[in-house]
């Protein structure tokens, strides 16, 4: 008799909740200090210098949070993946679980998922002690602004699935420094998007970022008052995004689960 | 009952090895796992198994022995769902692994070629949340993961973390975690390899007593001695193909008459030949190289006319060495390499 693949499903999920709490503190400290210390810089230091206006903290704190549970949901998802399948072998304990490979690859992403939450909950209020009092901020909307974490979360943790398993281990330095802090820097996270019709090139080319949308989201519903993108687009824009990592990232995993 | 596992006209060709760019000179770096020998030369693809049958009954010790790059590990990755075959079929307790993974998965067990236990967990932790996977609740595997642990002498062991463990003890952890949801039929990919020859022993004995307990089991090595002493029949492998099927004692019923002698000369050996074939008191002889390998049914005697023919061709010889008919020169004669 086969065990359902829910009750499988549990399992994994019982062995990710045992390890990721054991390690969660060096989890946050790892994936949330370079947005930490991005939140003292221009949230705290410049604004008290005068370089930057006070209001800028209100577009910087979402775009903060944007970055946080990217960085996080990536990092949760792909690293394991890469020690898994070049060097440690470890998941293939999982592997012969009797249940379709797929149910494993999609337990990591949810893992990924709550973890990168888990870290913009962590962040938030961290940067609220640091900028002091952010205009506009506002949690009225709180459903949709856990919706968009979640949605969010779940897009970069697909993403990390689809790096952790389409690249080789010795090329992990290279990813974060070509693909994930790119994302970063043009990911509307420190500006807004409005605010980049300026430089119109940039605005067009920066709308292929996926980060784009998770900041500009994050803005839509924690400072609804202040310059976004449309939350209907950034949505959709979100759910292609995430199902075509997801449709990618389970095919590279069954590639490199079965050879 | 249907087979325990079955095959046929298994094949598996792996595409060509991206070509490294890093580093001029030096050979290419093998594939990770199953190390499959190369292809003809001119073709880039790696062909791993190339038309493997075997049917195994319920119940066996049945061993795959072969030299590196044989094809051992590809063929128990197809088994294992591991590895997807190229053409061919291949069938586990008479599931095939293609069509049904997942019924394949719920009745073997698999102890790895190196150690890969989840270092983020305990010794027991292991077992549990493998159990887990299975379906297993954890009031039934609790007093079955500590009976396993005592079983393999790691009754102690249960809270260490995996890191702490000496190979010889991870290795038993693994046997320990293929059998927590009590499979008919275990795999074991070269599981002696690396361990000091205490840690053998004393895994050749785990291995006969669950083998006692009515398991199948299927084990690969490169290990002659181990293959012979443990197995019920086995299978010589090499190029992915099947060259001998038989229980030990029947396979070395029909290793060549008499002992190989092989003589490694000063030059090329290949002068020397046309003499030997004229020697009555050599059964077989070849050339590779500078080595020159024959089978005499009385080697003493064989020995100084071998050495007056060669010297006689100009050569002279720098070494001799001999071996008995045996299982190893079953294979050398099958293969034409050695196992190691």
């Amino acid at each position: 008799m086969n065990p359902s693949p829910w009750r499988v499903f549990a399992a994994l999920c019982r062995r990710d909740v045992h390890v990721v709490a054991r390690e969660l503190p060096f989890f946050l400290l790892r994936t949330t200090l370079q947005p930490i210390m991005f939140t003292i810089v221009f949230g705290y230091l410049l604004p008290k210098m005068g370089f930057v206006q006070r209001g800028y903290t209100g577009a910087l704190l979402p775009g903060v949070l944007g970055v946080s549970l990217a960085f996080a949901s990536v990092q949760a998802v792909a690293l394991p993946m890469v020690a898994d399948f070049g060097w440690t072998k470890e998941i293939e304990d999982r592997l012969l679980a009797p249940v379709p490979i797929s149910v494993i690859a999609v337990e990591k992403v949810l893992a990924g998922t709550v973890q990168g939450m888990i870290a913009a909950l962590f962040v938030l209020p961290v940067a609220r002690l640091i900028m002091g009092p952010i205009n506009g901020l506002d949690f009225a909307h709180f459903g949709l602004v856990v919706g968009m974490t979640l949605l969010g979360a779940f897009t970069f943790s697909a993403f990390g699935l689809l790096l952790g398993t389409g690249i080789k281990g010795e090329q992990i330095g290279l990813m974060f420094g070509l693909i994930v802090a790119p994302m970063i820097f043009f990911g509307c996270a420190y500006y807004p998007w409005k605010a980049l019709a300026a430089v119109p090139v940039v605005q067009v080319l920066v709308l292929v970022n996926p980060l784009v949308y998770v900041s500009e989201g994050m803005r839509g519903v924690l400072t609804p008052a202040l310059p976004h993108m449309n939350l209907a687009v950034v949505a959709a824009a979100l759910v292609v995004i995430s199902t075509t990592f997801m449709a990618l990232g389970l095919r590279t995993f069954d590639r490199r689960a079965v050879t | 009952m249907p087979p325990a596992i079955e095959t046929r006209a298994l094949r598996k060709v792996y595409p060509a090895p991206p070509v490294r760019r890093r580093g001029a000179g030096g050979p290419p770096m093998a594939p990770l796992s199953g190390a499959p020998s190369p292809a003809p030369a001119g073709s880039k693809e790696i062909l791993a198994l190339d038309g493997l049958d075997l049917e195994v009954p319920p119940g066996e010790f049945f061993g795959l022995l072969g030299p590196n790059g044989a094809g051992k590990t590809t063929t128990i990755g197809v088994l294992t769902t591991r590895v997807r075959p190229t053409s061919g079929s291949a069938a586990v307790s008479g599931i095939d692994v293609q069509a049904n993974p997942v019924g394949v998965k719920q009745h073997i067990g698999v102890v790895p070629q190196r150690p890969n236990p989840d270092r983020q967990l305990t010794v027991i932790q292991n077992l549990l949340f493998h159990a887990a996977y299975f379906g297993i609740s954890r009031s039934d595997a609790q007093p079955r993961a500590q009976a396993l642990l005592d079983q393999l002498g790691l009754g102690d062991r249960g809270e260490s973390k995996v890191d702490q463990l000496s190979g010889g003890q991870q290795q038993r952890l693994m046997i320990a975690r293929a059998l927590i949801h009590e499979p008919d039929i275990l795999f074991l990919d070269e599981p002696t390899v690396g361990l000091d020859p205490q840690a053998r022993l004393s895994l050749w004995e785990i291995l006969r007593s669950l083998h006692g307990e009515g398991r199948t089991i299927i084990m690969t090595t490169h290990y002659m001695e181990e293959a012979d002493r443990l197995c019920d029949r086995l299978a010589i492998v090499d190029h992915g193909k099947l060259l001998a099927l038989d229980s030990p004692a029947g396979l070395r019923a029909r290793a060549p008459g008499g002992t190989m002698i092989e003589v490694t000369l000063d030059g090329e050996a290949a002068p020397v030949l046309p003499a030997l074939l004229g020697l009555s008191a050599l059964t077989r002889t070849s050339a590779k190289g500078a080595e020159v390998v024959a089978y005499a049914e009385r080697a003493g005697e064989a020995i100084p006319l071998l050495l007056r023919a060669a010297e006689q061709a100009g050569r002279l010889p720098l070494d001799i060495r001999l071996t008995p008919p045996s299982l190893e020169t079953l294979f050398v004669s099958l293969t034409g390499r050695k196992l190691d």
